[in-house]
């Protein structure tokens, strides 16, 4: 059971929250060609240790938020504005 | 080592069943092979087993981090089925359901295959349109599948929960020769199996390194030393991106992880393999009377092999709404492994931009009913160096070109599939 220390909201449950996957990719711009978009949509690092990713509180304030969660331990080590720079730990 | 046998069961039982030795060899690890696959599970060891058998090649080396059968094939729910709407699908595993049919044969070994039927339930007319389609699709290539109404499923199975009253069962499509299969037997058979035909099964041997030269693999560093091969394929389920970045690659896969449950035991109430579908469920009953059922992922990247509670509480929801006599029973046991997700839940068996190096993954949940299939198709693969027929749009470079094979339409997210 995860809980994620929402900045708007406090600490909530992971029922309240959609995960959306890996926030370290960059959408390209608009021409940055099939290689840009491959990379940007199916091309991951898929890290076993420290995952940047975005997990929308659909069930809460509906914000985006950074989390950086261990893959094998479940700790959350911060929980961010999706707009804030965030760099995951070192393994 | 014998085969096994009838009479020598009886011989054995007249000496005291001191006869019996160890159904594969433990040898030392050899400097060269001409293929070593990493990874001693189902695929791993069906891959070497196949290389040995159909391609001739029995100088290979399975190198298993521990022991062999402790990874996902000892960690599903046993299905075996081909029932794929698209011919990419339908047609490899109806090939690893052939095989799965004549396996025991083959290995000399009792995998229990149970060839006990699959139901898919619908629960809507849409939804059984679509399962007309897709039975049709099978049907068209050479499949058995059946539309099943009402009365014919309440015939079946009379312990589900027809009349709920927001998923009302409608019928179902069945797949007679689909059913289940004893997992363990089969890391176990393919093991004794591939080792007969000379390949050297080396456990407690991990892979830490893939080394190259230019553009070609020559070898692995492994915790018991190098070993070199001109061919390597990886076959490593959960870690498949961990174990292709060694050889420098990025793969469109993710780690994600699924639970399963089995119930204490109780006397035959389920004949068949049934699937929810109105939700992500899926249970039959054992040889010893459990309940064995599944459901969907946890939903995050993880590593770890164990579920956690929400997902739990969904999945047995899922199973009362179905079956309510699922509320009497208790969990005896509940489990997890790390599944290779794709991005379009179709899996890869192919080779890589690294000359020498295969791949055999992101098998996400559908991964033990495709055992002989996989590895038949992988030993395609890496002995001619170009794949089956069968196995021939399970590419990476597949979602580069918009060419995903989609089953589910989910879209490009690993945790949907």
């Amino acid at each position: 059971m995860h809980r994620i220390d929402c900045p708007w909201c406090g600490v909530r449950d992971e029922a309240e929250f959609s995960y959306r996957g890996d926030a370290t990719v960059k959408r390209p711009p608009a021409d940055g060609g099939a290689e840009g978009f491959y990379a940007y949509v199916y091309d991951r690092t898929n890290p076993k240790g420290w995952h940047v990713e975005w997990w929308h509180h659909v069930a809460g304030c509906r914000q985006f938020l950074k989390v950086v969660r261990h893959t094998v331990t479940h700790e959350i080590r911060s929980v961010a504005k999706a707009t804030d720079e965030v760099a995951a730990p070192p393994a | 080592m014998s085969r096994y046998s009838v009479f020598r069961l009886f011989r054995e039982g007249l000496r005291n069943q001191t006869g019996w030795t160890r159904a594969w060899r433990a040898p030392e690890p050899k400097p060269a092979y001409d293929v070593i696959i990493i990874g001693g599970g189902g695929h791993g060891l069906a891959s070497a087993y196949y290389l040995a058998r159909e391609q001739g090649i029995t100088n290979v080396a399975v190198l298993e981090r521990g022991q062999i059968g402790l990874g996902n094939v000892g960690r599903n729910t046993t299905i075996v089925r081909s029932n794929y709407l698209f011919p990419e699908n339908n047609l490899f595993y109806e090939k690893s359901l052939q095989l799965w049919e004549g396996l025991e044969q083959d290995l000399n070994f009792n995998v229990m295959m149970s060839q006990r039927g699959v139901i898919n339930l619908y629960h809507s007319d849409s939804q059984r349109d679509a399962y007309a389609r897709r039975g049709n699709s099978m049907r068209l290539n050479g499949i058995d599948a059946e539309l099943l109404d009402r009365d014919q499923v309440r015939a079946l199975v009379p312990v589900l929960d027809f009349d709920n009253a927001r998923f009302p069962i409608h019928g179902g499509l069945i797949q007679r020769r689909g059913g289940t299969a004893r997992h363990d037997a089969v890391a176990w058979g393919l093991a004794r199996g591939a080792d007969r035909l000379g390949v050297d099964i080396i456990q407690n041997c991990e892979v830490t390194g893939i080394r190259r030269d230019g553009g070609r693999v020559v070898g692995v560093e492994t915790t018991r030393g190098y070993i070199a091969a001109p061919k390597i394929g990886i076959a490593v389920a959960g870690h498949t991106s961990q174990v292709a970045a060694m050889a420098g690659i990025r793969l469109p896969i993710e780690s994600h992880v699924l639970q399963a449950f089995v119930s204490e035991a109780v006397k035959p109430v389920l004949d068949h393999v049934v699937t929810f579908g109105a939700g992500h469920f899926y249970i039959s009953q054992s040889d010893k009377g459990g309940l064995v059922f599944g459901g969907g992922l946890d939903g995050y990247n993880s590593f770890a092999q164990r579920g956690t509670l929400p997902e739990a509480e969904h999945v047995i929801n899922e199973g009362v709404a179905l079956m309510p006599l699922l509320s009497r029973l208790r969990v005896l046991r509940q489990w997890a492994g790390v599944m290779d997700m794709t991005f379009d839940g179709t899996p890869l068996i192919c080779k890589t931009p690294v000359q020498g190096l295969y791949i055999n993954g992101g098998w996400c949940y559908g991964g033990f009913k495709a055992v002989p299939g996989s590895g038949w198709c992988f030993a395609h693969t890496v002995a001619k160096d170009e794949p089956h027929p069968f196995n021939a749009a399970m590419t990476i470079e597949r979602f580069r070109d918009g060419a995903m094979v989609d089953e589910k339409g989910a879209g490009p997210f690993p945790w949907l599939q």
